[in-house]
């Protein structure tokens, strides 16, 4: 590796290099990890900015077009920062059905923020996600990955509350 | 043969193709987007649905994509079905939905297959009334423009730049209506053949930069039948011209050469044509006398007259020499050998490369190879290349290879019954699986991720490998096998495996390397190869210019007629004038031997249409043509000799520039009556160049009674162009030379292949009416390709090659070429957008021996040499994989040039070397920013 | 150990949300991994093949494709060749379960993650595949943490791993999370994700089972499927096939939501009607709120109407009154919801969610949504609801790359049928207050 390289895959910590490489030798092309790699970087982090998307590139012999461009794909990898805590208000037809227009009405009044924004203080995302496969105890939201059901208008407020230690934008 | 029943009219079409390749090939109109006939389908654009009956009793049919329904015998479909219609109709009024409408403001209006779509497709009328989705552009280099409000998704874009052309930085982002064709960030488009895009992509999303910066619609451009300067890969190009500038270069379609595509080199060159560098009157050299007694020479205009004269006189004086150019046309080299006479016509080449090149000719010549087109590399199924970078020596050739590899896809889809243009099945079903390419030179290079194996040492140890391999296809296991490193020996056996297992093994080697041992030694594998198989062998053997081959066989590849030699006729002043033909002597030979030699001279006179050192000292500077403006002949590393034509006239008022074969012709008092006249005394004067007479129908050829048009029929305002200047129209130029006028009358449709200047049909305004003039989409155009092989098979091999010894040389370090697509080549140079293309000179080094100097990344290095005063100072690359030992020196940067590379070079750390700071694009070799090209070059 | 004995809840048997999910211990204890023994001791791959076929078990990830015919496409090694050289072959479970209102796989996921893990190893034995992933959605965390306990369980006591029962046959198993995206529940899509590349859906031909992941072959069912095939091999086929009131053969994981009293997923017999789920087990609808169509399986299947309640809910009899039963998960949308806005929630979902490949489904989805709020908003004419009849034509099945599109003209050409009079009344409202 060039020096520019070793510059450049510094940017991930050695914990996220070494999960990545552990999973991109599972595969016959280190590409195949591509959306796991991902994952992992966004699990520290939060979300994938241009420079991990690069480093991570370069890890699995990618060009930054090739991982951009499945990165950007998915709809659960963040390429823009989200706040500390994301909550994902499901907008499926069930939920919609039980309300669930009303209650991102009240999270957006509480929190001063539109769906895809982040409060100032970097504490809050808001964000719709499809079905969550929950209908049965609609309406739902994810709070940093986490399922909450049978939400009503007191129940989602409660989700603002803060939590530590919840860099998690999302699963490995 | 398949039977296919299309609106109850029955065709007789090729098997195995799909529906849509059917019908455009007999001729229908059927509207189309993501199939492209060299990336085949993938049923993204869903326009070219057609309603397909199950046989003769189905009455109901069902609508069905013809690019991804296999057109089998006895298929009975509709185009004209009212469904499919209405359906073809509603997918474009989707396509058009978030569509700026910027026609009128667009560089693709007027050639915009989306445009022709739409119109073909009856969409007419607009309901949408929604907001539409917008993007951000981004900025992609000097070369190509971006726009992507104008995208349609069909995917063509990266399914050419990713798959065919293997660029990794451009692709899809996104999903759903937002998808996006970009890079990751803003950025030059790394490949060399990003270019194809501006006709890859049907609607106006990449556009040629270059061309918008001086635009013209396409139907106001001047155009004719052209071939590419910039190698000798031979690629037919259409220049467009107006006002007259050269505006821009298309690609011109020869099935066998370079198809539908060509390099950004060829494709944005052309600056040097409307360069402020240009000479375009005769210029002498005069003496001033200054008051203060001192003297200084200046160039001041001289007549046509005085200058004319000036080269009768001199070209009758038997102390004149000629030199001419594998740059200029077989006419041009032609008409000034036959004026000073065979034996005072030297080739002007380096010495280095001249015995090279005859080799290579004359083992061309003999019956054991076969020359391949680009056409035929792509059918080959193992390639062993022996010492060429050819992404930067034969540019298309090596995207030809990206196509090569892919017979084992090929194969794969075969046995498992999927049609080859299954696009995206077949690269699912191979993925990586490739046909065996190995790669032998001296240093990395752009197909390497192609490659099964690569290998990199010096020439020697390159050319003792390739001999080795020769000698194992020979089953003969003799020493040289013996003497090889355990890891060349797997290399050799693993290269001898794959020839002797393929079906169609191909050889590419050439004379980028200057060492005529490494040529030797690929010709001796193909040698093998022929014996060992019995059968005539496919090769490509790569000459660096574009008539390189041509020169050669006009002076029959004579030691005596070596540029060498005609440096001796000047020092021992046999020769005292000196006529030398579109050629920068300083570009081939040890400047300071030239600059005596020169000296002694009582005259040289230049001919040749840009500003180069070489004119410095010319007492006479006579304006030649360039390609746009002239005719000629000139013939690819593949051996194939091609006509190239004018785009337009020399502009009489400004310039009095002039084919320099026209020159001489009149210096000679008109000895060829015309341009036909002197082909055909060329094409007698030798064996050799005898079909260059059958190259294009003659100038007396009409089609009912009138020439084949350079303009087209809509071309706007001809008669009022310089209205300003004068009311009464103009004349329009005659052109007594060719069958094409510069004019609008006539007809270029059923033009002779070699006359196709342009292609147009109704309904058909972009570059994809193409395959109205296609025997079948894909094959070659109806009315003949351009271009005629003249490598026979005449002589039976007789060429043996010895095997260099072991050389163990004194000096520290040997000098090896690098070449760059945008930097090594002279003309290409001189158009900006190119330039800045270019890396900044650098001279690239193993990591151990910058140690030993003390150098590292960016440090500056003074590079002199072995019996010469040049000195040069330069940023060091570092490059692992070069054996120590090598100094990888790029031809054409910063005064590098190839004779450089006869001499020892000598090697120090320049302490005064101030680093570049590291640049934003950190892929490339040596950045190019902060220091000019000529900075690197301390006096 | 011996079988216990067959039950009607072959699924649920030991599903309980009282307690944890079952062990490998506690699961084998209760006959959990019976079928890999048999299928490795006692039955060939072609008699495993047959059994499948015979038990007439149909996909139920939506189509309701046979599942023994479809793998029989693929192409098999005897015994000898496969000892000499296996031929890669993949087993894929979609556990994707994206369609909205669907909830189902998840119940056996989280509730039997071995049932699951025992049907792909079996299936795989059958297959003689080489490797098996389970493609599961990023957001179900917990399912996939119980997996990947149970997998690492069978590899630790070697129901997974290298030469499983002294048989010579190799077998492994992996879950693969996804990163959103309902197209990557296409099999083909799933595919491509798998490879770590977009998830746009492959052209068939060729067929995963002949060119699938990495171009060899491979199998692709949802979980349901491959969680019932470990009992057909027990049990047999006429057990299976026994299970159900109707010709379509096992139980169903069915599903209701919406505002009913107890929105919930059962497994009962194939073939109880839509009736049966509302009443009985879903204990009707709330108060206050009538039943005035709904989706019987999913989000992209047509709407029914309360007069379809009697209909035995299979592939067959839905099949028959214009509708498919996709998922068997039901959407019941009441009276007093707004009719068309769930309509554009449905289509709004389906925009976003396509790959953005083809034509008619990357900018018609969107129009389609847009025509729809703009009726709502009262700002439609009657030319919207032609474009709308157009899109039911242009975006449907054949027209367009893979079945996401005409998933979403599902629910949008029966609405058209149905409930045509109130997308007209908008259009008047609108007319007759300008006016
Ligand atoms: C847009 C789209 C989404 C789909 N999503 C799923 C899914 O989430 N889960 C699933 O099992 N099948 C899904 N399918 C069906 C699969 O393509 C495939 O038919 C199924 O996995 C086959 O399994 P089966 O034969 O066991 O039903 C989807 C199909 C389409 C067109
Ligand atoms: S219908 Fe077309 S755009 Fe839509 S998901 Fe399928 S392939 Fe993608
Ligand atoms: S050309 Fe056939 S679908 Fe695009």
């Amino acid at each position: 590796m060039t020096e520019i390289d070793t510059q450049l895959v510094a940017q991930l910590t050695e914990q996220e290099t070494q999960e990545i490489l552990k999973l991109a030798s599972h595969y016959d092309y280190p590409q195949a990890a591509s959306i796991e790699a991902l994952k992992i970087v966004q699990h520290y982090r939060g979300w994938v900015s241009d420079e991990s998307l690069q480093a991570i590139a370069k890890l699995i012999e990618m060009s930054a077009e090739e991982l951009d461009s499945v990165a950007t794909f998915y709809s659960l990898i963040f390429r823009s920062p989200v706040g500390n805590n994301v909550i994902m208000l499901c907008d499926g037809i069930t939920c919609w059905m039980h309300g669930c227009e009303q209650l991102k009405n009240c999270l957006s009044e509480k929190l001063g923020i539109d769906y895809g924004e982040t409060t100032p203080d970097n504490q809050f995302t808001l964000i719709p996600v499809t079905c969550q496969g929950a209908c049965d105890r609609a309406p739902v939201a994810l709070k940093n990955m986490k399922l909450h059901t049978e939400l009503n208008e007191s129940s989602v407020l409660a989700l603002t509350t803060l939590e530590s230690q919840n860099r998690l934008g999302g699963s490995k | 043969m398949a039977k296919l029943t299309v609106d109850d009219q029955d065709y007789d079409v090729a098997d195995g193709n799909n529906l849509l390749h059917a019908c455009l090939s007999i001729g229908l109109d059927l509207p189309y987007f993501c199939w492209h006939p060299c990336m085949g389908s993938v049923g993204a654009c869903r326009q070219c649905a057609v309603k397909q009956y199950a046989d003769e009793n189905d009455e109901r049919g069902r609508v069905v994509m013809a690019c991804m329904t296999p057109a089998s015998d006895g298929a009975r479909i509709s185009i004209n079905d009212k469904q499919a219609k209405d359906f073809r109709a509603g997918v474009i009024e989707l396509l058009m939905t978030n569509h700026p409408h910027d026609c009128p403001v667009c560089e693709e209006g007027g050639e915009c297959h989306l445009q022709d779509m739409t119109e073909m497709s009856g969409h007419t009328t607009r309901t949408y009334d929604e907001q539409k989705r917008t993007h951000n552009n981004q900025y992609l280099g000097p070369l190509i423009n971006h726009e992507m409000n104008r995208c349609i998704s069909c995917y063509r874009c990266v399914r050419y730049y990713k798959d065919y052309a293997g660029g990794r930085d451009l692709d899809a982002m996104g999903a759903h209506h937002h998808v996006y064709f970009g890079r990751h960030t803003d950025g030059v488009l790394e490949s060399p053949f990003a270019g194809n895009l501006v006709e890859v992509c049907p609607t106006g999303v990449f556009t040629d930069k270059t061309f918008s910066a001086h635009y013209s619609r396409k139907w106001d451009l001047q155009t004719s039948p052209s071939v590419c300067q910039h190698c000798a890969a031979g690629c037919n190009i259409t220049p467009g011209e107006r006002y007259g500038t050269l505006k821009r270069i298309t690609n011109r379609y020869n099935a066998d050469v370079n198809g539908y595509f060509l390099c950004d080199r060829g494709r944005f060159g052309y600056g040097f044509v409307n360069s402020d560098d240009r000479v375009t009157q005769p210029l002498a050299r005069e003496t001033i006398n200054h008051a203060d007694n001192t003297n200084s020479d200046t160039a001041i205009q001289c007549s046509t007259e005085n200058s004319l004269t000036r080269l009768t006189q001199a070209l009758k004086d038997p102390a004149t020499i000629a030199i001419g150019s594998p740059r200029a046309s077989l006419e041009s080299n032609f008409a000034l050998q036959s004026a000073v006479g065979e034996s005072r016509f030297y080739r002007g080449i380096a010495p280095s490369e001249d015995t090279t090149i005859n080799t290579l000719l004359k083992f061309q010549q003999s019956s054991c190879v076969n020359s391949a087109s680009q056409r035929t590399i792509e059918s080959c199924d193992a390639v062993l290349i022996l010492g060429e970078d050819l992404t930067h020596t034969s540019p298309r050739t090596a995207l030809s290879l990206r196509q090569t590899v892919r017979q084992r896809a090929r194969e794969l889809a075969d046995e498992a019954r999927i049609p080859f243009w299954q696009d995206a099945a077949v690269r699912e079903l191979a993925q990586q699986e490739k046909s065996p390419l190995f790669i032998i030179n001296t240093h990395k290079g752009d197909l390497d991720d192609i490659a099964e194996n690569t290998y990199f040492n010096s020439p020697q140890k390159i050319a003792r490998l390739g001999f080795a391999i020769a000698e194992q296809l020979r089953d003969k296991s003799g020493a040289l096998s013996a003497s090889l490193t355990p890891e060349e020996k797997e290399m050799c056996s693993t290269i001898v495996n794959a020839l002797s297992q393929a079906k169609r093994p191909l050889i590419i080697a050439g004379a980028s390397l200057l060492n005529e041992d490494v040529l030797n030694s690929a010709l001796d594998v193909i040698k093998s190869l022929h014996i060992n198989r019995e059968e005539v062998i496919q090769a490509h053997l790569v000459v660096p210019e574009v008539n390189s081959i041509g020169l050669a066989m006009l002076t029959q590849s004579s030691a005596e007629r070596s540029l060498s030699e005609a440096l001796k006729q000047i020092e021992s002043g046999a020769a005292k004038r000196l006529v030398v033909l579109e050629n920068d002597l300083y570009q081939r030979v040890n400047p300071e031997k030239l600059d005596a030699a020169l000296e002694k001279l009582d005259e040289i006179i230049v001919i040749d249409h840009v500003w180069h050192n070489g004119m410095a000292k010319a007492d006479l500077i006579i304006p030649a043509a360039s390609f746009a403006e002239g005719d000629g002949t000139v013939v690819s590393s593949e051996g194939r000799a091609q006509r190239f034509f004018a785009t337009f006239p020399v502009n009489a008022d400004n310039s009095s520039a002039n084919d320099s074969w026209q020159w001489v012709n009149q210096a000679l008092d008109n000895r060829w009556k015309n341009f036909d006249a002197i082909v055909n005394a060329c094409a007698e004067s030798n064996d050799l160049l005898a079909p260059i007479a059958d190259l294009a129908p003659p100038a007396d050829y009409r089609q009912h009674g009138l020439k084949v048009p350079r303009m087209s029929h809509r071309y706007s305002g001809r008669t009022a162009l310089s209205a300003n200047i004068n009311v009464s129209e103009v004349k329009q130029p005659a052109d007594p030379q060719t069958a094409l006028g510069f004019t609008m009358e006539g007809s270029n449709v059923n033009a002779p292949g070699p006359l196709r200047n342009t292609a147009w049909a109704p309904g058909w305004n972009s570059n994809q009416s193409i395959h109205k003039f296609q025997d079948e989409v894909g094959g070659p155009l109806t009315g003949g390709s351009s271009g005629l092989c003249l490598f026979g098979s005449a002589e039976s091999n007789e060429l043996e090659f010895g095997v260099p010894s072991e050389q163990t040389s004194n000096a520290d370090f040997s000098a090896i070429p690098f070449y760059h697509i945008f930097g090594s080549d002279e003309l290409s140079n001189f158009a900006a957008p190119i330039a800045e293309r270019s890396p900044q000179a650098y001279l690239a080094l193993n990591p151990l021996d910058a140690a030993q100097l003390d150098l590292t990344q960016g440090d500056g290095a003074t590079l002199r040499f072995e019996n010469l005063q040049q000195v040069f100072s330069l940023t060091v690359v570092i490059r692992p994989e070069l054996i120590r030992g090598l100094v990888g020196l790029p031809i054409g940067l910063g005064g590098l040039t190839r004779h450089l590379l006869e001499h020892s070079p000598l090697l120090e750390k320049n302490l005064a070397w101030q680093r570049v700071p590291s640049g934003r694009d950190q892929n490339v070799i040596a950045t190019d920013q902060s220091i000019g090209l000529s900075e690197g070059l301390v006096p | 150990m011996s079988l216990p004995e067959p039950t009607q809840r072959p699924l649920t048997q030991h599903v309980d949300h009282n307690r944890e999910a079952y062990n490998l211990a506690e699961y084998e204890a209760h006959g959990g991994y019976e079928s890999v023994r048999k299928m490795l001791t006692e039955l060939s791959p072609s008699a495993g093949l047959e059994l499948l076929k015979a038990s007439d078990l149909r996909g139920r990830g939506g189509a309701g494709f046979p599942t023994g015919m479809k793998w029989s496409f693929v192409p098999m090694q005897s015994e000898a060749e496969r000892l000499a050289n296996p031929m890669q072959k993949y087993i894929v479970a979609n556990a994707d379960e994206m369609e909205p209102g669907t909830f189902k796989d998840r119940v056996i996921m989280e509730g039997c993650p071995h049932l699951l893990v025992e049907g792909m190893i079996v299936g795989a034995a059958i297959l003689q595949a080489t490797t098996g992933y389970i493609f599961i959605r990023g957001e179900y965390i917990e399912a996939a943490e119980k997996l990947n306990r149970a997998i690492s369980e069978c590899r630790e006591k070697g129901w997974l791993g290298k030469n499983i029962l002294g048989s010579g046959w190799d077998f492994d198993l992996h879950v693969h999370t996804s990163a959103g995206r309902y197209i990557c529940g296409e099999e083909t899509a799933l595919l491509n994700s798998l490879e770590g590349k977009r998830a746009t859906p492959r052209a068939k031909p060729p067929f995963p089972q002949v060119s699938g992941l990495w171009g060899k072959p491979t199998i692709v069912n949802n979980v349901e499927t491959l969680a019932n095939i470990p009992n057909i091999i027990n049990y047999g086929a006429e057990w299976f096939k026994g299970l159900s009131l109707t010709e379509d053969a096992g139980t169903k994981l069915y599903g209701v939501s919406g505002r009913v009293n107890k929105a919930g997923c059962w497994e009962l017999p194939m073939g109880t009607t839509a009736r049966e789920l509302l009443e009985v087990h879903a204990g009707g609808m709330r108060d206050g709120y009538k039943l005035k169509t709904f989706l019987p399986g999913g989000g992209s299947t047509p709407l029914l109407l309360p007069e379809h309640l009697d209909t035995p809910m299979d592939y067959t009899h839905i099949g028959k009154i214009g509708s498919r039963m996709g998922t068997g998960t039901m959407i019941m949308i009441d009276d007093q919801v707004d009719f068309l806005g769930a309509l554009k929630n449905l289509e709004h979902f389906f925009a976003q969610e396509s790959c953005g490949f083809c034509t008619p489904c990357r900018d018609g989805l969107p129009w389609v949504e847009k025509t729809l709020d703009k009726i709502i908003r009262g700002k439609g004419t009657s030319a919207d609801i032609e474009w709308l009849d157009r899109a039911t034509v242009n975006l449907n099945m054949g027209f367009t790359f893979c079945a996401h599109a005409p998933g979403a003209m599902g629910p949008l050409e029966s609405a058209l049928k149905y409930f045509r009079a109130e997308f007209e009344t908008r259009i008047k409202l609108h007319h007759s207050e300008t006016v």
